[in-house]
């Protein structure tokens, strides 16, 4: 099973070069261990784009994103064997947060890739197959 | 905690810290199995005290420290006995004093010491099934419960593999370390055949009703990323994951919604996972710069990158898998090597080419009872308009089909080949 670990903040601290290098060993852990595949930390609102719809209007909106309160900091995609891994690594890596970035919060979210087959989830090529 | 939902979270962190903790113990302790024994331990003590006091902060020290706890008494008892050991208790005692810090041999470098398990634990004084067996257990972290449910044997047979395969190691002396020169590309061989096994079993069941075990190709796919991020200097080690990722990216559109299998060229392909196309070519771009284009991985990977490039089935550049194929059957000679070389032939010149290539095999033992010699040549009888031994061929090959799935298709081709006959 693949998964997407997402971590957002309303805090826009730098990471401290403790938590930097306790990241960098984790991320060297785990794509030794074969488990992570990609991860990536991402740069501020102001170098990004969002292009949305809304009321049948196609609009691109340059960052920063005035209504954006939570920024997303950086991404990690693990293959696992279940939810239960996905959320012990989250666990691990705020843990990380906790001790080396003493006062800042955030949230690590764990979303789990669509898979064909899967039960509670919509196929798109549901219709092509059958 | 509730005690279902807690068993199955603290074994998704011995799963994250098994390996570690093996290479680490048995880095301090020179002997594999006893790491593996004791890493097992420490599991047994976590799921007895984790479920009431909550999972600790830390859980890779927390099981480390108990581990380690587990070493201190089996070598003080055996203390007496062996010499090696006794300075080795010295060793780790003074450490214990000076050094409480029990994170420390958790943060090294884990990626020789992860190489060195890998190659004892594919060593090949042990059987291979064995050696399938143990790299699962102390390398995935799979549940020998698990193991035997992915291979479909009993419990107790791969537990049974497993405790001899341990005594074969301790009883050998083998030493923990990681090969080199000569004997390092000998042994990593034994390694990439072990994982490819392990890939081959879950992508193609040979036995059973499923047609695919995805955990195993799963489980291979993991030992080689760990086997390219830890020996990242070995063109066969990329080449085998380009490989796995490459046939791996086609699962989803292997089977239809009833599980019957589809084949290659009839898939479609939306449903081929790009991403794993890319991690597989890139893999592949590798082996390229590491000199490795000509070895038995690369030229499958090639193999296969050249239907993953293919927009649709007629785009398939059929004159290039040939000569691949006859790149490999230079490599090694096989008659499974040249049937596949004949369906690439027939597809760039031609059924009535293949055919004479496939006539040519007939007598070849090794494909005596191979069903699909007979599958192919059917094929390629069909569209040359020979309907009814088209449908003999297929009868043939469904008769020699292992698997279920395989053989319903067979017969479904032969009863369109009669039906083809009669018109």
């Amino acid at each position: 099973m693949r998964f997407m670990s997402i971590v957002t903040s309303s805090d826009h601290m730098q990471p401290t070069p403790e938590l930097l290098e306790a990241m960098h060993k984790l991320a060297d852990r785990e794509i030794k261990a074969g488990r992570m595949i990609d991860t990536a930390g991402l740069m501020p609102l102001a170098t990004g784009a969002r292009v949305t719809i809304k009321d049948g209007k196609l609009r691109v909106v340059d960052g920063p994103f005035v209504e954006a309160k939570e920024v997303v900091g950086g991404y990690a995609i693990f293959e696992l064997q279940s939810k239960e891994e996905a959320v012990a690594l989250a666990v691990e890596f705020m843990q990380l947060h906790k001790d080396f970035m003493p006062g800042w919060e955030g949230t690590c979210e764990v979303r789990a890739y669509f898979e064909p087959n899967a039960e509670g989830v919509c196929d798109p090529l549901a219709e092509a197959r059958a | 905690m509730k005690a279902a939902g807690a068993h199955q979270a603290i074994l998704a962190v011995w799963r994250i810290e098994q390996p570690r903790l093996i290479t680490s113990l048995a880095r301090l302790l020179r002997d594999v199995p006893l790491a593996e024994d004791l890493t097992q331990e420490a599991l047994i003590v976590a799921l007895e005290r984790w479920p009431k006091a909550g999972i600790p902060e830390r859980p890779g020290a927390w099981l480390m420290t108990t581990a380690k706890h587990r070493a201190l008494d089996h070598l003080r008892r055996r203390r007496m006995l062996d010499q090696k050991h006794e300075m080795i208790v010295r060793e780790m005692e003074e450490d214990e004093q000076i050094m409480p810090d029990l994170d420390t041999p958790l943060d090294d470098d884990i990626g020789d010491e992860m190489l060195r398990l890998i190659f004892t634990a594919c060593h090949p004084l042990i059987s291979r099934e064995a050696r399938v067996a143990l790299a699962l257990r102390m390398i995935c972290g799979l549940t020998t419960e698990e193991i035997a449910r992915a291979f479909l044997v009993s419990e107790a047979t791969i537990a049974q593999r497993i405790v001899r395969a341990k005594k074969t190691l301790s009883e050998s002396g083998l030493s923990y370390e990681t090969p080199h020169g000569e004997e390092l590309s000998q042994r990593l061989a034994s390694v990439l055949e072990v994982v490819y096994l392990i890939f081959n079993e879950g992508y193609t069941a040979a036995r059973g009703e499923n047609w695919m075990r995805l955990q195993l190709c799963s489980e291979a796919l993991r030992l080689g990323r760990i086997l390219t991020s830890v020996a990242p200097q070995e063109p066969e080690a990329h080449a085998l994951l380009a490989l796995m990722e490459l046939n791996a990216s086609r699962a989803a559109a292997r089977t239809d919604a009833d599980g019957n299998p589809i084949l290659l060229l009839d898939q479609n392909r939306d449903r081929w996972d790009r991403l794993q196309i890319r991690r597989g070519l890139k893999a592949l771009i590798r082996v390229h710069e590491l000199g490795g284009a000509g070895g038995v991985y690369a030229l499958q990977a090639a193999i296969i990158a050249c239907h993953a490039k293919a927009g649709t089935a007629d785009e398939t550049d059929w004159r290039r898998i040939a000569d691949l194929y006859a790149e490999l059957a230079l490599l090694v000679p096989s008659p499974i090597v040249e049937l596949n070389r004949a369906v690439a032939i027939g597809m760039a010149d031609g059924p009535e080419m293949a055919l004479e290539i496939i006539d040519g095999l007939r007598d070849e033992p090794a494909l005596k009872d191979y069903h699909l010699l007979p599958s192919v040549r059917g094929d390629l009888l069909y569209k040359l308009g020979r309907y009814d031994e088209a449908r003999q061929a297929f009868e043939t090959a469904a008769a020699l089909a292992e698997n279920q799935r395989e053989r319903d298709l067979l017969l479904r081709r032969a009863a369109e080949a009669a039906g083809a006959e009669k018109n």
